[in-house]
């Protein structure tokens, strides 16, 4: 076990954070009880445009649904079991049968019944998004559907032409919604939310920014329970105002210089989501003082980046701080659609160098040893590309190791060969 | 002994890298591979540049591994294998028409490690049922021509898309007609020699291939079929060119009279409406065409039209197959199935690899097949 070299404390909002998650899981089960309407789709969903129904208009994620069960392994695999059943096969996306099981045992992560949505609204990142609401929705006995096409490429190709197909696809999302649930639809609030998602991914990207310090004031299993308020509810109020505070302590402890970690010697990254019923992993990094400090899938699945003047990735910096003031429903579209649209980790759906480069650049500007790629079975989409990002960074003369494993299937996933694999690494590392 | 029918598609399915290169000898032109169907070959072959369709060996191989995280499917790793062991070396350039994470893997990889100098990924829509997906492919259709232009260094006419309209709808048009006779009785194909006469029309110049498949319509309704039909099987999945398991089923006692494949029926079965805007045209077909089930959503438009196939073509049962860990195909199946049986016809699951398991593979299916016998039929 490595000595403390550095202060530690546990984070002040830590309570704050697991309450508003806490929250958001009840709320949706709870929104008929006040008259309000539920829609269930991908954490990639443009959640900003259902939020113009009104104040009382609640999401489930699916993602970090999925995730959630992935940590109560006995409720996996009672998942997992409920739809293979049904004929589906066990290598598609974790997240996505956690969810389809869920429906099929009518048992709700958070207790109870499963709570029907009253929509779907998703977007089309990868194979499984339009499909997995599809089959939810059959498996549900219908709810109505609506799902955006994002197919355009990466962000350094975007045109007017790929702004148009998207923000056309989402105002006759919007007429659809009006449809779907007899509601009159608020443009203000759809500019509302949209300034919020920008405030808030904005937000997560400074945070993850300040860990840059040495030592480093977040670690990254900590970071798993904050950036899932964004993948809950980026273009909520409570979302960005949570991450402000965060923001502000996390200034404060890199100002104090106090340590996620208070032995770290050395620093990783980690790459795709992490096998969730196994998180005991990164604690087992730290008694060798070893810190993961992050990864681009902490970073940019939420954090919208840009490169700052003296070349180094930072917080983009919002419409509303470029003094860009949102008038219609279209413009609001349009900042969403081109806002999303450079999301770091959405790049790589297009070519393994883009993200090759985003983590040779983390390395360098967050003072990172070595990276260890989970090669995840439950997630194709984030795992495309991963072996050509492993030659690269070999290429690049950066230590990386991978480990196979399922972000949320533990049948796939063998702790103790990961252990010795992990301590292979370290060794080399110098670490162990 | 009796003649040949399909020889000539049989020799271009099995010497295509052949073809190709006396192709480019013969013409002095430029060989475009592609990775996906919806790739607009009428704009390539607008351009004068010879399309084809890069395909695997169906051979064991250890090459990809590096390159393509072994859950990918067996596909796109054996169409990269093939790149990377120089078997494409003939190729001037490679593109993609966007469909399935898993291709698109083997394009960018292919494009990195094996550089020429042509590359084009195409952003074809995966909503194609959204209206708006028609003004938007239009629009890309146009960059790509413009592409095409510089690179070639020749103009794509109004006239030349014409042609190249015409004679893939030809093509099209011919291959349906081929198709009628396995709605009959005794089909005068089986789907083996359907399966090469498609996939060679991938890989060949369509004019050529137009020649040959006129010719085959001409002898073919002589042939006299000397071999029992069986049970009319549909076979229905991902990409099927496995010649050496659709050989085994329909020596065990069946013919496959029908496919719902991008190495068959999906591939042709749709032609290009002319309007007088060609691109619009071209798109419109791309968009509306039968679909690959990573674009079959919010609705499921494949399930009538399986169904009308199979009603077409007689179809008694259907084996449902697909390449390994191929998420489309596999977030498909289970409804096609609840939907034929619903319907009155049993289905049967395989999953493929890039080699099959032949002798298993023949154990399994005669005992599919066994279902289809009358008792008396069994003993």
């Amino acid at each position: 076990m490595a000595e403390n070299k550095y202060k530690t404390k546990p984070l002040d909002c830590w309570n704050e954070a697991k309450q508003l998650r806490e929250n958001y899981y009840k709320n949706f089960v709870r929104a008929h009880e006040v008259g309000g309407i539920r829609w269930a789709g991908g954490a990639w969903s443009f959640s900003a445009v259902p939020a113009g129904l009104g104040d009382d208009v609640y999401s489930l994620t699916g993602e970090p649904y999925g995730a959630t069960v992935a940590f109560n392994k006995e409720f996996a695999e009672e998942c997992h079991d409920a739809i293979e059943a049904k004929g589906y096969a066990r290598d598609l996306c974790a997240y996505m049968r956690n969810y389809w099981g869920s429906i099929v045992l009518n048992k709700y992560a958070w207790g109870g019944e499963w709570p029907k949505p009253d929509f779907l609204w998703t977007t089309h990142i990868c194979c499984s998004h339009a499909k997995w609401y599809q089959v939810a929705g059959e498996l549900e006995g219908g709810v109505p559907y609506f799902c955006v096409d994002v197919s355009v490429g990466p962000y350094n190709e975007r045109s007017e032409r790929k702004l148009n197909y998207i923000v056309s696809q989402m105002m006759d999302g919007i007429e659809w919604m009006e449809k779907v649930t007899g509601r009159k639809y608020d443009d203000e609030k759809l500019i509302q939310a949209v300034y919020d998602e920008c405030r808030a991914t904005s937000l997560w990207a400074e945070i993850c920014t300040l860990n840059k310090a040495i030592p480093a004031p977040l670690d990254e299993k900590t970071m798993y329970s904050l950036y899932v308020l964004g993948t809950l509810m980026k273009h909520r109020k409570e979302c960005a105002d949570f991450y402000e505070k965060l923001r502000d302590e996390v200034k404060d402890r890199v100002a104090n210089g106090i340590a996620a970690v208070g032995n770290e010697r050395f620093r990783v990254m980690t790459d795709t989501q992490p096998p969730w019923a196994f998180l005991e992993l990164w604690r087992y990094l730290q008694k060798y003082g070893v810190v993961s400090i992050g990864s681009l899938y902490t970073f940019g699945l939420i954090g919208i980046f840009e490169v700052k003047e003296d070349g180094t990735w930072g917080p983009r910096i919002s419409p509303q701080d470029r003094g860009i003031e949102i008038e219609t429903r279209e413009q609001a579209l349009r900042v969403l659609a081109e806002w999303t649209l450079s999301r770091p980790e959405w790049q790589h759906f297009y070519s393994p160098e883009l993200k090759s480069d985003m983590m040779k650049r983390i390395v360098k500007e967050w003072h990172v040893d070595g990276v260890m790629l989970h090669y995840n079975r439950g997630c194709e989409g984030l795992s495309m590309g991963i072996a050509e990002n492993k030659l690269a960074l070999r290429e690049a003369g950066i230590p990386v190791m991978h480990f196979e494993g399922n972000m949320g299937d533990e049948r796939e996933f063998d702790l103790e060969r990961t252990k010795a694999e992990i301590a292979a690494f370290l060794e080399i590392l110098g670490a162990k | 002994m009796e003649q040949d029918f399909f020889k000539k598609f049989h020799e271009w399915y099995q010497n295509r890298h052949e073809y190709a290169k006396e192709w480019k000898e013969k013409t002095g032109g430029t060989v475009l591979g592609y990775f996906c169907t919806y790739v607009p070959e009428e704009i390539i072959y607008a351009a004068g540049v010879l399309p084809v369709r890069i395909l695997g060996s169906h051979e064991a191989q250890s090459v990809t591994e590096p390159h393509i995280f072994a859950m990918f499917c067996p596909l796109c790793r054996d169409c990269l294998a093939q790149g990377l062991q120089g078997r494409y070396d003939y190729l001037d350039g490679i593109m993609i028409a966007q469909c399935c994470l898993h291709m698109r893997q083997a394009f960018t990889s292919w494009k990195k490690h094996i550089p020429l100098e042509y590359n084009y990924y195409l952003y074809m829509p995966h909503g194609i049922q959204t209206p708006r997906a028609h003004p938007y492919l239009r629009g890309e259709l146009e960059d790509f021509k413009k592409s095409l232009e510089e690179w070639t260094g020749k103009k794509i006419t109004d006239q030349s898309l014409d042609h190249a309209i015409q004679v893939y709808n030809e093509n099209r048009r011919l291959m349906k007609q081929v198709y009628e006779f396995r709605k009959e009785k005794n089909p005068k194909l089986t789907g083996l020699e359907a399966m090469e006469m498609v996939v060679s029309g991938q890989m060949t110049d369509k004019k050529e291939h137009n020649q040959a498949l006129k010719e085959l319509l001409k002898e073919l309704p002589k042939r006299q079929v000397n071999r029992e039909t069986g049970t009319r099987l549909m076979i229905l999945g991902s990409e099927d060119d496995d010649a050496e398991f659709l050989k085994m089923v329909e020596s065990s006692g069946a013919t496959f009279v029908i496919e719902d494949h991008c190495t068959g029926s999906r591939y042709f079965w749709d032609e290009v409406v002319p309007q007088e805007d060609r691109l619009s045209a071209i798109a419109a077909r791309y968009i509306d065409r039968s679909p690959c089930p990573s674009k079959d959503w919010p609705d499921r438009t494949r399930l009538p039209h399986i169904l009308k196939l199979a009603k077409d073509y007689d179809v008694e049962g259907t084996l449902l197959i697909q390449q390994k860990f191929c998420d489309p195909h596999e977030l498909d199946i289970p409804s096609i199935r609840t939907h034929l049986e619903k319907n009155g016809i049993p289905t049967y699951f395989l999953e493929f690899d890039v080699t099959v398991p032949v002798g298993q593979f023949k154990t399994r299916v005669e005992a599919f097949l066994e279902t289809f016998q009358l008792p008396t039929d069994l003993f």
